[in-house]
């Protein structure tokens, strides 16, 4: 419990008065309940799958589960907005590698989190949501608060279902909750009407079981495996590109192991990061249109990428016509509909990552000469170094504040971000180590995505793990009311907003593509941040020069609690390296005259 | 405005890669480029017949911009089955992914793209004017269709066939002012032995 706010006793019902006191013994009968609904057997299937924490909205349609919730053991977080519920949830399976779970009411509740999940779609995150529904003979009615759920989540979950009776719900929320955690991971939602959580039920846990169509592949074809390792071997140029796969599969310790033994450099994606220590002689860091300049020359003229769970993003490949024209794909993952989507792949090999890396390590029949090749790569560290200008009277540059986060924090701190400009110095200045402490949003770039996942992170990770968010003011400003959380729950997190008064990425390409005509891109005026915390009960702090950094940086890290710094960045600064999208990624810019 | 930007080689200064990709991400090699135009064929899937499942497949569809061409789903032998038979013209690497994505669907039991001397079959209805009643009888007694209904002022029959049939029949009608016309679309079995669907022990 938090010191800032007052604990009061859920309205008339005292812990005493949870158990029936007053004609306890005798026999339910004249529609009084055995205690046992549709709802109790959702909550002990949570239980039973081993879901310690849930994030939530109460509301009308879920409040059976909610009910059911104050009987159990679990943690429910509320959240302010039923989207920053699904982010948490996806940041808490994103750090555990388990589903988070998710829940809201019927109608807005559920279109709320619509987003969220959409961004657990994308980075195929493990998330579960359950969301209520209006009851089974009002559905289709328009009834209040009534939406069609798993029609609108369709496109964008793994699977859904409607929950149609209260003795089969357990089952269809352990099949959701294994579906969201199995094979390719992803979120999975069940619509619960209100009876069939009211409904009385003998049913109790579901174990989690995925159903019989479902099949995933652990190990690939040997004698595909046999020729990968054979082209392998042979290349003089090889790559291994390592994608978010590679962590959502735990195959870090398997592909760093088959890079150092064959002497490979090592390009990821940005999902990918962290799957190889970013310190290491042979990490390339990241690839694409914001990737290293390095990594981006590697991957336009290697002859043989190894590419680990990847699903090739067109903002990793740019171009498809000039993505690593040179080279035999050798493709790794665990979803067949991936192989040969967007880059055709000359060796598909199905399965589960650190399987599959240690069948083509045990084939290969000899390691590739690649002396030549990696002094290349070291070449173009050595030119196309991630630099900036720093002068001391000038604003402060962003990159120097995530590069002075970076040294002030151990190596397992967790990184969270929106979407933009700071996303991209995040990623750039930050050097990664660990799998799963980098915890951003990709594939479909939500921005507001930073603080509710920095929520999820925090109750996911270990307690002696920090967790840091970068944020942009444009995305800080869309989940901010989220600080709420942070500060009930005494959240011990750390809010650098690099504030450029502006949604600069966006700018940033105005000046780029638009001539310059800055259309709703700049703010004339923003909240002072460290104020809006304040306010919010999370401790506020700013910095405005070079000189402030260090200490600001230092003080917030060590509030016991949540807290929000407002750093005054330079205005002008971009993001480079770039690549155009649909460019060549050999030809990235770095700076707007290349453009 | 900024772009100080970053040290190192600007692009035209770099070393480029010879090769190219085509637009879909295959390596062109210079002796035979691979060219992938467009073919229709069929393709069946066996699924479980819980609700939502069309909703499913026909999304997975439209939101990867498929080209479908038809869609027909019913029930099979089994009431706990469907059968869901589609027309697409896609280039192979687009049926190729049409068969990979429906196969992720969860309910979907067993995908797979028929074979061309796979026995295929439509029903349409037709609706002309009837001002040349014995011409119209005479065309569908030449196509083996049926009269469903002959007034004074239109005849309505029906057709079954495959695709070419009803085509060519439709055209043959066109001199008597088609009115309406409703397809069913393609459905379609495997000819022989050969299975349509192969349903995995554990499910049977
Ligand atoms: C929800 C959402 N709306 C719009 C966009 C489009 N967009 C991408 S980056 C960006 C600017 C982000 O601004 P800010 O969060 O301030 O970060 P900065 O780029 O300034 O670091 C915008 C508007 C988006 N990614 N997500």
């Amino acid at each position: 419990m938090t010191e800032q706010g007052t604990v009061r006793e859920p309205t008339g019902a005292s812990a005493d008065d949870a158990a029936p006191t007053e004609g306890a013994d005798e026999t339910p009968d004249d529609g009084a309940t055995t205690g046992q609904t549709g709802a109790s057997s959702v909550v002990a299937t949570l239980e039973g799958a081993g879901v310690d924490t849930v994030f939530g909205v109460q509301g009308g349609a879920i409040m059976p589960v909610y009910d059911a919730l104050y009987d159990s053991g679990i943690r429910h977080v509320t959240m302010a907005h039923e989207q920053a519920a699904a982010h948490a949830a996806d940041a808490y399976g994103a750090v555990t590698g388990d589903p988070g779970v998710c829940m809201a009411t019927s109608g807005p509740g559920a279109t709320n989190l619509v987003t969220g999940l959409a961004d657990a779609n994308m980075d195929s995150d493990p998330v579960v949501a359950l969301t209520g529904q209006v009851p089974t003979e009002l559905v289709g009615n328009d009834a209040f608060q009534e939406t069609d759920t798993v029609g609108v989540t369709t496109p964008i979950t793994k699977s859904n279902y409607f929950a149609s009776s209260a003795d089969t719900v357990g089952d269809d929320v352990s099949t959701a909750f294994a579906l969201a955690a199995n094979g390719r991971q992803g979120p999975t939602l069940v619509d619960l009407p209100k009876d069939v959580t009211t409904d009385d039920t003998d049913a109790g846990a579901s174990e989690p079981s995925v159903p019989d169509t479902v099949r995933v592949r652990e190990r690939a074809d040997a004698e595909d495996v046999e020729e990968a390792a054979e082209t392998i071997a042979a290349a003089d140029r090889p790559v291994i590109l390592a994608g978010g796969g590679v962590i959502k599969g735990e195959a870090t310790d398997e592909v760093r192991a088959f890079a150092v033994e064959h002497g490979i450099p090592v390009v990821t994606t940005m999902p990918g990061i962290g799957a190889f220590p970013e310190d290491h002689d042979l990490s390339m860091e990241m690839a694409g249109m914001h990737g290293t300049g390095y990594a981006n020359m590697a991957i336009t003229l290697t002859d043989c990428l190894i590419a680990v769970g990847t699903r090739f993003d067109d903002r990793l490949t740019g171009g498809v016509d000039s993505f690593a024209p040179d080279a035999e794909v050798v493709h790794v993952d665990i979803d067949p509909a991936e192989i040969s989507k967007n880059v055709e792949a000359d060796h598909p090999l199905v399965g589960d990552a650190g399987t599959v890396v240690e069948q083509i390590a045990d084939a290969m029949p000899n390691s590739p000469d690649t002396e030549a090749w990696r002094d290349q790569c070291a070449e173009w560290q050595a030119e196309y170094p991630m630099d900036y200008a720093v002068s001391e009277d000038d604003p402060v540059k962003p990159q120097y504040v995530v590069e002075t986060v970076d040294e002030a924090t151990d190596d397992d701190t967790i990184v969270t971000t929106g979407v933009g400009q700071h996303q991209m110095w995040a990623c750039q200045y930050w050097t990664y180590t660990e799998p799963r402490t980098w915890i951003s949003s990709h594939g479909l770039g939500t921005m507001g995505y930073g603080v509710p996942a920095a929520v999820g992170a925090r109750l996911a990770a270990d307690d002696d793990q920090s967790v840091v968010c970068f944020d942009g003011d444009g995305s800080f400003l869309m989940t901010c009311q989220e600080l709420v959380v942070a500060a009930r729950e005494n959240l011990d997190i750390t809010v650098f907003v690099l504030n450029n008064e502006a949604i600069g990425m966006v700018r940033q390409w105005q000046d780029a593509f638009f001539e310059g005509r800055r259309m709703a891109s700049e703010y004339p005026w923003v909240p002072q941040f460290d104020r809006l915390a304040e306010a919010f009960g999370v401790a506020g702090f700013r910095i405005e020069e070079y000189d402030d950094v260090a200490d600001t940086v230092q003080e917030a890290l060590a509030v016991d609690g949540p807290s929000v710094v407002d750093v005054y960045i330079d205005p002008t600064e971009n993001v480079y390296p770039m690549v155009p999208s649909g460019g060549d990624n050999g030809q990235f810019a770095l700076s707007e005259g290349h453009l | 405005m900024s772009g100080q930007g970053l040290p190192g080689p600007a692009p035209e200064d770099r070393e480029r890669p010879t090769g190219r990709r085509n637009s879909q991400g295959i390596r062109i090699d210079p002796e035979a480029e691979a060219e992938h135009p467009p073919r229709r064929t069929v393709i069946s899937a066996l699924v479980e017949h819980e609700p939502g499942v069309l909703a499913r497949v026909s999304g997975l569809f439209s939101r990867r911009q498929f080209n479908i061409e038809s869609l027909t789903v019913a029930d099979t032998q089994n009431d706990d089955w469907a059968r869901i038979t589609v027309v697409v013209e896609e280039p192979d690497p687009g049926i190729d992914q049409i068969e990979k994505q429906l196969a992720k669907v969860v309910p979907v039991i067993h995908v797979r793209e028929l074979e061309d001397d796979a026995l295929t079959r439509e029903l349409v209805v037709v609706k002309v004017d009837a001002d040349k009643p014995h011409e119209v009888q005479a065309i569908t007694d030449m196509y083996g269709g049926r009269t469903l209904d002959a007034g004074p002022r239109t005849i309505t029959v029906e057709l079954t066939g495959d695709e070419q049939k009803i085509d060519d029949a439709i055209d043959a009608y066109r001199q008597f002012n088609i009115r309406e016309i409703a397809r069913t679309g393609q459905t379609a079995l495997a000819r022989g032995e050969t299975k349509t669907a192969v349903v995995p022990d554990y499910l049977k």
